[in-house]
């Protein structure tokens, strides 16, 4: 069911190195204030902190058994414990605080701030140190800024006063590994920034990113991109490769080729509803840097817990890149598999049954737990979709995309801002029409925009004018419409003859220029197979990419005997860039 | 200077590697560092600003070199003829170094460490910084790492680079100009997040070249830096003529000022660009942070005459007329309210004030409370439908969400009844009926109710799934019986209660072939249904005051969100034959996507 790999598949880089090196760099930084400190971390940068360090590492030099334990907890539970009383001595961060805007009650000589480059960070940060000035308080300031730090920020600390009295540093940790082949920059400003306010200032970042991959992984020897952004992050990575000119010339690369893509080649898959699995679980639970946080209604106990989501949990790892109408059946007939192998043990005498407990009990216990999970997950993804309508949601979402009864389309869409189900959806769906005709003739842009602006005033005219720079009222070119359809309609299609659907599918794809590539890659097909690093492709999305998109890849490489990893500024959905769309948090 | 390179690398951790490297790429690069080092310590050690009042400067540089005597040497004799006109503190640290003629015998790294960590007393005796570069090389210590330095090496600077803190070196201070970086040297620095003197790029030309080679390099962080530069030392008229031929650094500018929310150069910004409505918006925006609602309406009315684009104007203009209303109606309601004389108002009270509500809130609030007021007063729906022209949808939507609310089914009765010129009434809904079933259902509207309305839907598929959901069992019988389905009434039966009615009507039906040899009704009209509405009709005007009593209302707070919501279902969606549909409907044309059972089953 999975997605079994070619016998010839070839084996993906260990990525791991990227935590580690990520984690050594964090706590020599630390070290770089010596003596006990109070550490702000912002909200931000707690989740992918959690996958790369526990906090007593931060507060541990190597993780001592008595600690072991705390290493369960994620970072925010630990937050709140270390909070409370929990005290560690040698690496001598004291206490954590989240960067919000509150008062802050720290009485440590030496304040270190580990912040994203933002200038809201910078005045909090300014305020503080200015209090302390009043109060007539000296202390030590440290910030630490994760990836990289802006001038923009400096200049704030310039102006506020403070520059002297806080010392920068920055982190470069640029590259999470959420799963064996999946890279997150964590960065999902990076879509707001970029496409919406043509602000560049991430590029170096994704430069640098690359730079790193190429330094450990060995050099790209072949690399294709589609956009400006793209073109703009491979020349600026270029440079960066030649200045330094490090010792990747002579290594033997381990990835063959990297893709380039930016977001804006294709925002019509990223804004339809997702189906497969792992997709849908994001839609409606929303995965944060790679884990969720599945509720009671889920869990079915009285309390939430948060799973950890990635190729490790053997039952996810088989249906996340299904269907979702493929996966109660998939579920039902493991469970009843289970079911078997519980069951064997009715018959057995003592010294089987020793056997069976002392190694399978553990495995079936382990493999029941997370069986019990998806099951309840998918229970509640089902309750909730039928809760709004789902059903006619996907055949509308269909008929935009096949571009058919756009007349009911349009007054489905109208319905579903009328009753008022989720502004964000609709606003979604308002795109998603947009960019499939093309641009919306005036009068239903305007019937629409009034009924939208009626259920949300306000803030929503902002929505509609950032809209009309990306595409409620703007007309784009005629060719677009074919183009978007390929990764989603190959995601609906995945329970059929799925080769048939690709091939007709990949002619008319905006994913053409990887496919084609992909045969220029393969050469004559049933030649003898390029070698193993060839056949590793690094896809790098400028923007975000969604789980449909990476589950799509998953399919192609398997297809075709290639194996992708994927590197993205952030995991993202519609949800999300509908999101980012608006000002209304700013 | 170059003999004291390699000396540096002897304060670093010694790792193994590493000293070889760092080595080998310092004695290529010592040029560089030298350029590097001159021009950045020409930059730090002289502001322009300083010139003007060399005097003060210099008694100040004095008082500084004092402090500073103590660390400092230098055995640079070219300082000597510098020194007469250097107004600047550091400057004349070496001039007093020539006085001592002391030459500690400590090399320069060594010294540089010793200065590095006394920066941070002298610091407070400088000048004041003039640019936004000038003091963070005391800063710039990027981080070393022992255990992964091969890495670092290609991540960060060189060693020489990463700690010497630079301060208190002027020699190169006026060196010409030939030996400093060129625009796209300096930009390239300014991208490694090294310091970098800006200062000396004067002339408008140079600027601009600046400008332009940070453009060409793609880092936004930066473009910003230049502009930050820029916007300090043009006068805003050049910077923006200049900019508004250049996209990509305007585009930067305007989302730094953004972001730093200087919303005054902003303004100027868009008003210079002639950009109208930008700035017609971003004058908009500036309500949201107007909490009293009397100030925020003189704010509104402020808003209409700006240049928005036609139709927008007419939103501004909405939102103003909406909030005056608001204003009206709350002062009058809670007046209501408060004297307790009102029915409507002791049953529901109101659970939030309507003040800053959207249009369809404010809607549903006055349908709730209002709805049976004349059309001339402002707080009825009617009035608000004309004024704000409200989309029929829209308006019975809401109207039927907040009636069946309150379950006043008359009212809802009324919403659809359409009489035509000869008098007959008819059912009409702007929207679908199985839209107008799933809100009365939500609302627990009363099985007799809804099967009214289920009753009105047209496509038979849907009029039987909602029926059997619902459990209007008269439909999904009589559905069955039109249909000639025989089949599914017999599975029917299993659902009805024992011995019920129902029970025997589908008993009577398979029974008697004549009936289902007759010719099958028009759906939606049989006769039925016809006498069952008039049962129903006596009936709900007693459950309405019956039930009316005892249900309890979360208003105007939730209103918003449950009005109008989807009803819970079956998961029809992924019943095999709509499963079947969909992936038609899914696939690309061709029909080839069905799903496969075999492999299904094979699972």
């Amino acid at each position: 069911m999975a997605f079994p790999h070619r016998p010839d598949a070839p084996e993906l880089p260990d990525f791991s190195m990227l935590k580690r090196l990520a984690r050594d760099q964090l706590i020599y930084l630390l070290e770089q204030l010596p003596g006990k400190k109070d550490l702000f971390i912002e909200a931000d940068l707690m989740s992918p902190l959690d996958r790369i360090a526990s906090v007593s590492i931060l507060k541990v030099d190597v993780q001592p058994p008595s600690h072991a334990s705390l290493a369960r907890f994620s970072f925010d539970e630990q937050y709140k414990l270390l909070k409370s009383d929990y005290h560690c001595r040698q690496h001598e961060v004291d206490k954590l605080y989240k960067v919000e805007n509150k008062p802050v009650l720290s009485s440590s000589e030496q304040l270190c701030f580990l912040v994203r480059p933002r200038i809201k960070n910078m005045r909090y940060i300014a305020n503080l140190v200015n209090a302390d000035k009043l109060a007539g308080r000296t202390r030590k300031y440290k910030v630490i800024f994760s990836p990289q730090k802006f001038y923009a920020c400096e200049m704030v600390l310039e102006e506020e006063g403070i520059y002297g009295d806080v010392s920068c540093d920055e982190w470069a940790f640029s590259l999470l590994p959420l799963d064996v082949d999946l890279l997150s920059m964590e960065l999902p400003e990076f879509f707001r920034d970029y496409f919406l306010e043509g602000d560049q200032r991430w590029i170096n970042t994704v430069a640098q990113a690359l730079h790193l991959l190429s330094t450990l992984y060995g050099p790209f020897p072949n690399c294709y991109g589609i956009g400006r952004c793209a073109k703009m992050s491979h020349e600026l990575w270029r440079n960066l490769e030649e200045e330094e000119d490090s010792e990747t010339k002579g290594r033997k690369p381990e990835i063959g080729h990297i893709f380039l893509l930016d977001r804006d080649v294709d925002f019509v898959t990223a804004l339809c509803s997702q189906v497969v699995y792992e997709g849908l679980v994001d839609d409606t639970f929303r995965i944060k840097c790679g884990s969720v946080d599945f509720g009671p209604e889920v869990t079915s106990s009285d309390k939430s817990l948060k799973v950890l989501l990635n190729a490790e949990d053997k039952v996810f790892h088989e249906i996340r890149n299904e269907h979702f109408s493929n996966v109660f059946g998939f579920l039902s007939q493991k469970a009843r598999n289970l079911q078997a192998q519980y069951d064997r043990r009715r018959g057995m005498d003592i010294k089987q049954m020793k056997n069976f407990v002392s190694q399978e009990l553990k495995g079936l216990k382990q493999e029941h737990r997370l069986l019990s999970l998806h099951i309840g997950a998918c229970e509640s993804i089902m309750k909730k979709k039928t809760k709004q309508d789902f059903q006619e949601l996907i055949k509308t979402e269909h008929a935009l995309l096949e571009g058919f009864s756009i007349r009911d389309s349009t007054s489905y869409i109208e319905e579903h801002i009328d009753r008022q189900v989720s502004p964000i959806e609709s606003l979604r769906l308002m795109c998603l029409l947009s960019i499939t005709e093309n641009g919306l003739i005036p009068k239903d842009y305007r019937s629409l925009k009034t009924q939208y602006l009626q259920v949300r005033p306000e803030e929503c005219i902002f929505k509609c004018v950032d809209f009309s720079k990306r595409g409620v009222g703007e007309r784009v070119g005629e060719k677009d419409r074919e183009k978007h359809r390929f990764v989603v309609s190959l995601i609906y299609a995945s329970t059929g003859k799925i080769t048939d659907a690709f091939s007709s599918l990949a002619k008319r794809s905006n994913f053409r220029a990887i496919s084609k590539k992909l045969n220029l890659v393969c050469g004559t097909k049933d030649d003898k197979a390029p070698s193993e690093s060839l056949r590793l492709i690094l896809v790098v999305f400028l923007g975000g990419c969604t789980f449909s998109e990476i589950s799509a890849l998953r399919f192609l490489g398997r297809e075709k005997g290639f194996r992708f990893i994927f590197l993205t500024t952030a995991v993202t959905n519609s949800a999300r860039l509908m999101e980012a769309m608006s000002e209304v948090k700013a | 200077m170059r003999h004291d390179t390699p000396d540096a690398t002897d304060l670093l951790p010694p790792t193994e590697m590493s000293f070889l490297v760092k080595f080998l790429e310092l004695m290529n690069r010592t040029k560089v560092d030298e350029e590097e080092y001159w021009n950045s310590s020409k930059f730090k050690a002289f502001t322009f600003d300083d010139e003007d009042d060399e005097l003060s400067q210099l008694k100040e540089s004095k008082r500084a070199v004092n402090s500073l005597r103590d660390f400092v040497d230098d055995d640079d004799d070219d300082d000597l003829e510098r020194v007469s006109w250097t107004g600047e503190p550091v400057g004349s640290i070496s001039w007093s170094i020539k006085e001592t003629a002391g030459n500690s015998g400590l090399n320069h790294e060594g010294r540089e460490q010793l200065k590095s960590r006394n920066s941070f007393s002298s610091y407070a005796q400088l000048p004041k910084p003039t640019s936004t570069y000038s003091l963070s090389n005391f800063f710039r210590g990027r981080t070393r790492l022992g255990s992964f330095q091969s890495l670092s090496d290609a991540l960060s600077d060189t060693p020489a680079k990463s700690y010497a803190p630079e301060l208190g070196r002027p020699k190169g201070e006026f060196r010409d100009y030939s030996n400093d970086w060129s625009p796209s040297d300096t930009v390239r620095r300014l991208r490694k997040g090294k310091v970098c003197s800006l200062e000396r790029f004067r002339s408008l030309q140079d600027k601009l070249q600046l400008l332009e080679e940070a453009v060409s390099m793609h880092d936004g962080n930066v473009i910003t830096a230049v502009l930050i530069f820029l916007k300090r030392t043009l006068s805003k008229e050049v910077l923006f003529r200049e900019l508004e031929v250049r996209q990509v650094a305007l585009r930067h500018l305007i989302h730094f000022l953004k972001e730093i929310g200087d919303q005054k150069l902003l303004l100027d910004l868009f008003r210079f660009l002639d950009r109208t409505e930008e700035l017609a918006l971003s004058h908009y925006r500036e309500h949201l942070s107007i909490q009293d609602p009397e100030k925020r309406k003189e704010f509104l009315k402020t808003c209409i005459g700006l240049p928005f684009s036609v139709e927008d104007s007419a939103h501004i203009q909405d939102h103003y007329t909406l909030l005056e209303r608001q204003i009206i109606i709350e002062a009058n309601d809670r007046h209501l309210e408060a004297a307790g004389q009102t029915e409507i108002f002791r049953k529901h009270p109101r659970k939030a004030s309507i003040l800053n509500m959207p249009l369809v809130t404010t809607l549903f609030y006055s349908c709730f409370y209002h709805y049976t007021e004349p059309e001339g007063t402002f707080s009825s729906p009617v009035n608000l439908k004309k004024t704000f022209k409200i989309p029929d949808k829209q308006y019975v939507l809401t109207a039927l969400a907040a009636r069946a609310k309150l379950r006043a089914w008359h009212d809802v009765d009324a919403l659809f009844t359409t009489k035509n010129w000869l008098g007959y009434t008819k059912k009409r809904a702007p929207i679908g009926f199985h839209r107008v079933v799933e809100i009365l259902h939500k609302n627990s509207a009363p099985v007799q109710i809804l099967q009214e309305y289920v009753n009105l839907v047209e496509d038979m598929d849907t009029k039987l799934n909602l029926a059997t959901k619902f459990k209007c069992h008269d439909v999904v019988i009589d559905t069955c019986r039109d249909l000639k389905d025989r089949q599914q009434l017999l599975a029917y039966r299993s659902k009805v209660d024992k011995g019920s009615a129902e029970e025997e009507k589908i008993d009577a039906i398979l029974s008697s072939t004549v009936s289902r040899a007759a010719t099958p009704p028009q759906p939606g009209e049989t006769d039925s249904s016809q006498s069952s509405i008039k049962c129903i009709k006596g009936y709900h005007r007693v459950t309405t005051q019956f039930l009316s009593a005892t249900v309890t209302l979360d208003l105007v707070l939730d209103m918003a969100s449950s009005a109008v919501n989807g009803v819970t279902t079956e998961p029809k969606w992924l019943s095999p034959r709509l499963l079947e549909k969909g992936a038609n409907v899914a696939g690309p044309p061709g029909g080839a996507l069905t799903p496969d059972c075999t492999e299904h089953s094979k699972l």
